[in-house]
C-alpha cells in the first residue's frame, strides 16, 4: 500500500548521456507515473541500458537532471542518493546474485540496513519474498546451484526485499525460455498489482513488452532520443514511423502482407 | 550501513467490543516497525483475555509486506490459543499485499538444511578426501597433458605457434624487468651478508664464489620459478577458468578441438622455452648484484670477482640449473592449466582457482627442488 504523493515518481529532464566524445542520448525528457509499467524499447546499442543506469544513479548525465521521488539524484550528495536507493529495486540482466552467498543471504542483504530487526523476522521476510517469486525452500541454495530462470526470480526477490516504490528491470527475460518468461511476467504483474510498485522495464523482447506495458517508449540510436511513446494500443493504431512499426509490430505487418 | 528508527510511524489503540478485542492501527507501518509492532500487539493481548481479535486497518496510510507479515505472525499466535482472528476495514491495497504473500511458504522448511559446523573427525576426513580427489584430478590432467604433448610432437603443424609466441611474450618478455630487479637485489643481499662474516677472516674473495654458487645452483632457478608461478600460473588458471564458465571450452570441444592441445600445450611450450632463459638472466643479475657489493664494499676488482665466479660455476651446475627450470616450467603450466579447467560455477570459483594455482605450483616447485638437491648431490 503506497502513500499518496502527487506528481510523477520519476522525471527525466533534458538528459544528455555521453561516453567520452560519443553522445549516446541527447536531450531526453519524459516522466514515469505512480504504479505504471513503463517499457523502454529500442534496438541494440540505442542507449536503453545507459538511460536505466542514469535513472538509478549509477551514471551521471553530461547535461540534464533525473528526479526520483522529487530528489534530483544528479545533484544530490551520496547520503541522499543512498536514501533514494532504499526506495528502488533493480533486477539486473545477469541477476547479479552474489555467488558466495546463499539465496536467502542474498535476499536478506537489503535488510542489513535495519539494525533492529530480529533474526527470526529477517528469516520470515526472506521466506515471504522467496515465496512471492515461487522459490520457497531454496534459501540455503547457492546461485550456482539454480537454473537461469530461478536465479532471475531470486534476483527479483532481492530487488523487492524492501517493497521498493520503483522497480527497474534491465532485460528481465534475457536468456529465459518462454515458460520462464511467462512466469516472470506473471510475477511482475503480481508485484505491480499487489505492492503497487512503479516499474521501468528495459527490454527488446517485443512480445513481453506489448503484453505487460502500460506505456511503451521507443528510443532510436540515430535520433539519440525518444521517437515514440504511448500505450501499446495507441502505438499500434497511430504510430506511422516505419522504425516504430518495424520494431514493435513487425509480426502484424508480416501477417498483413501474408494475407495480401 | 545501519539504520535505526527511534519513533514508530504507527499508532496502536485497543478497545473491547461485544466480548472481543479490537486493535486499531493508524499511520505508517514499514519494515523498520515490524518487530516493534509485533511486540506492542503481543503486550496488549497479554493483558486481555478475549474470545476474538479484530484488527481495524481503516486509518493505515502506508504498509509494506513486512508490516502485513507481522499481522500473519500475530494471527498464528492467536489461533494457536484457540481464539478467533479477523480484519476489518481492509483497504484494497492491503488485500493485494495479503494475496501476494503465500502463507503456506512462510513455514515451509528449507529444501536443504543450513550449513552446520562439522566435528573435527568429519573436518579432517573431508579435508583428506578433498586432497585425494585433488591429487587424482592433478594426475589425470598430467596424463592428458603428456598425451597431448606426445601427440603434438608428431604433429608439429597442429601446434598453435602463434599462441606460443604470445605466451612467450607474456610470460617471458613481460617478466624480464621484475626477475632482473629481484635477482639483482638478492645477489646484493647475499654478498653483503656473507661479506660481514668473511671479512673477519680476510676471505673477501670467497664472496664471489658463494654468491655465484648460491645463485646458479639454487636461488636463480627457484626464485625465477616462483615469480613466474605468481605471474603466469595465476594468469593461466584465470584465463582458462573464465573460458570454462563462459562455455568457451565446451564450444572448442563441439568444434572438434581438444581443449588441452588447444589451450594448455601452447602455454606449456612457451613456459618451457622462456623459463630457462629467464633463469639464465636471473643468474646473471644475481652475480651482478654480488659484483656491486664486491667492487664497492670489498675492494675487489671486477675482473677478480668475475674470474672467481667463473671458476666456481661449472658446466654441470649451469646445465642442472637449466634442467630444473625446465621441470619447474612444466609444473607451472601443468598446475595453472589444470586449475583453470577445474573451475565450476561462477566467478568466485575463478578466484579460488587462481589462488590455488599459485599456491600449488609453488609448493610443487619447492618439493621438486628438494628432490633435485638430493639427486644432484649424488650425481654431481
Amino acid at each position: 500500500m503506497r502513500e499518496a504523493e502527487p506528481g510523477p515518481v520519476i522525471i527525466v529532464d533534458g538528459l544528455t548521456a555521453r561516453f567520452g566524445e560519443e553522445t549516446i542520448l541527447e536531450k531526453i525528457s519524459f516522466e514515469v507515473y505512480r504504479g505504471e509499467i513503463l517499457c523502454i524499447v529500442g534496438g541494440s546499442g540505442c542507449g536503453k541500458s545507459t538511460l536505466l543506469k542514469h535513472m538509478i544513479g549509477l551514471l551521471r548525465p553530461a547535461v540534464g537532471r533525473v528526479l526520483v521521488g522529487g530528489v534530483d539524484i544528479t545533484a544530490a550528495d551520496d547520503e541522499q542518493v543512498n536514501l533514494i536507493r532504499k526506495k528502488i529495486g533493480v533486477l539486473f540482466q545477469s541477476d547479479a546474485l552474489l555467488a558466495s552467498m546463499t539465496l536467502g543471504e542474498n535476499v536478506g542483504l537489503p535488510l542489513d540496513g535495519f539494525a533492529g530487526l530480529a533474526p527470526r523476522t529477517v528469516q520470515l521476510i526472506v521466506r515471504m519474498k522467496l515465496g512471492m517469486v515461487n522459490l520457497g525452500g531454496y534459501e540455503n541454495h547457492y546461485p550456482a546451484e539454480l537454473s537461469g530462470g530461478m536465479r532471475k526470480r531470486g534476483g527479483l526477490a532481492r530487488a523487492i526485499a524492501l517493497d521498493p516504490q520503483i522497480l527497474f528491470f534491465d532485460e528481465p527475460s534475457a536468456g529465459l525460455d518462454p515458460v520462464n518468461t511467462a512466469e516472470l511476467e506473471t510475477l511482475i504483474r503480481g508485484i505491480n498489482t499487489g505492492l503497487g510498485t512503479t516499474m521501468v522495464i528495459v527490454s527488446h523482447q517485443v512480445e513481453l513488452v506489448l503484453r505487460i506495458a502500460d506505456r511503451v517508449m521507443m528510443i532510436d540510436s540515430e535520433e539519440k532520443g525518444i521517437i515514440a511513446t504511448g500505450t501499446p494500443d495507441e502505438l499500434r493504431l497511430s504510430a506511422s514511423d516505419p522504425r516504430v512499426r518495424n520494431f514493435l509490430f513487425r509480426s502484424d505487418t508480416e501477417r498483413g502482407e501474408g494475407r495480401a | 550501513m545501519k539504520m535505526t528508527v527511534s519513533e514508530p510511524g504507527y499508532t496502536l489503540t485497543h478497545s473491547e467490543e461485544g466480548g472481543g478485542l479490537v486493535l486499531t492501527l493508524s499511520g505508517r507501518i514499514s519494515v523498520e516497525d515490524a518487530d516493534r509492532l509485533l511486540t506492542d500487539m503481543e503486550a496488549v493481548l497479554s493483558e486481555q483475555r478475549v474470545g476474538s481479535v479484530q484488527i481495524d486497518l481503516a486509518d493505515v496510510s502506508y504498509i509494506d509486506s513486512a508490516g502485513v507479515l507481522t499481522f500473519f505472525r500475530l494471527e498464528d499466535q492467536i489461533r494457536q490459543k484457540g481464539s478467533d482472528y479477523g480484519y476489518t476495514h481492509v483497504p484494497s491495497r492491503i488485500r493485494g499485499i495479503m494475496a501476494l504473500i503465500g502463507r503456506a511458504g512462510l513455514e515451509k522448511p528449507p529444501l536443504r538444511s543450513e550449513r552446520t559446523h562439522e566435528g573435527i573427525i568429519e573436518t579432517v576426513g573431508d579435508a583428506g578426501f578433498k586432497v585425494y580427489c585433488d591429487f587424482k584430478a592433478l594426475m589425470t590432467f598430467l596424463g592428458d597433458l603428456l598425451a597431448a604433448v606426445v601427440y603434438l610432437s608428431g604433429h608439429l603443424r597442429e601446434v598453435r605457434w602463434g599462441d606460443v609466441l604470445f605466451y612467450m611474450r607474456r610470460t617471458g618478455a613481460e617478466g624480464f624487468p621484475i626477475v632482473g630487479l629481484i635477482s639483482l637485489l638478492i645477489g646484493l643481499i647475499i654478498a653483503f651478508m656473507s661479506s660481514l662474516q668473511l671479512k673477519q677472516f680476510g676471505a673477501n674473495i670467497y664472496v664471489a664464489s658463494l654468491v655465484s654458487l648460491a645463485i646458479v645452483r639454487e636461488l636463480g632457478p627457484i626464485m625465477t620459478a616462483i615469480l613466474v608461478a605468481g605471474r603466469s600460473a595465476s594468469a593461466y588458471a584465470a584465463e582458462i577458468g573464465t573460458m570454462t564458465i563462459n562455455d568457451e571450452v565446451d564450444a572448442l570441444v563441439t568444434m572438434g578441438f581438444d581443449p588441452i592441445r588447444f589451450l594448455a600445450v601452447p602455454k606449456l611450450i612457451a613456459t618451457a622455452i622462456v623459463l630457462p632463459l629467464l633463469t639464465l638472466y636471473s643468474d646473471l643479475f644475481g652475480i651482478a648484484g654480488g659484483l656491486i657489493v664486491g667492487v664497492v664494499g670489498l675492494d675487489l676488482t671486477p675482473y677478480t670477482y668475475l674470474q672467481e665466479s667463473q671458476r666456481t660455476i661449472t658446466l654441470f651446475y649451469l646445465l642442472s640449473s637449466l634442467l630444473k627450470a625446465l621441470v619447474f616450467a612444466f609444473v607451472i603450466a601443468w598446475i595453472g592449466c589444470q586449475r583453470g579447467f577445474q573451475v565450476r560455477g561462477g566467478v568466485a570459483a575463478v578466484g579460488a582457482a587462481t589462488t590455488s594455482a599459485v599456491v600449488t605450483s609453488i609448493l610443487l616447485i619447492v618439493i621438486v627442488d628438494s628432490v633435485f638437491a638430493v639427486v644432484l648431490h649424488y650425481v654431481g
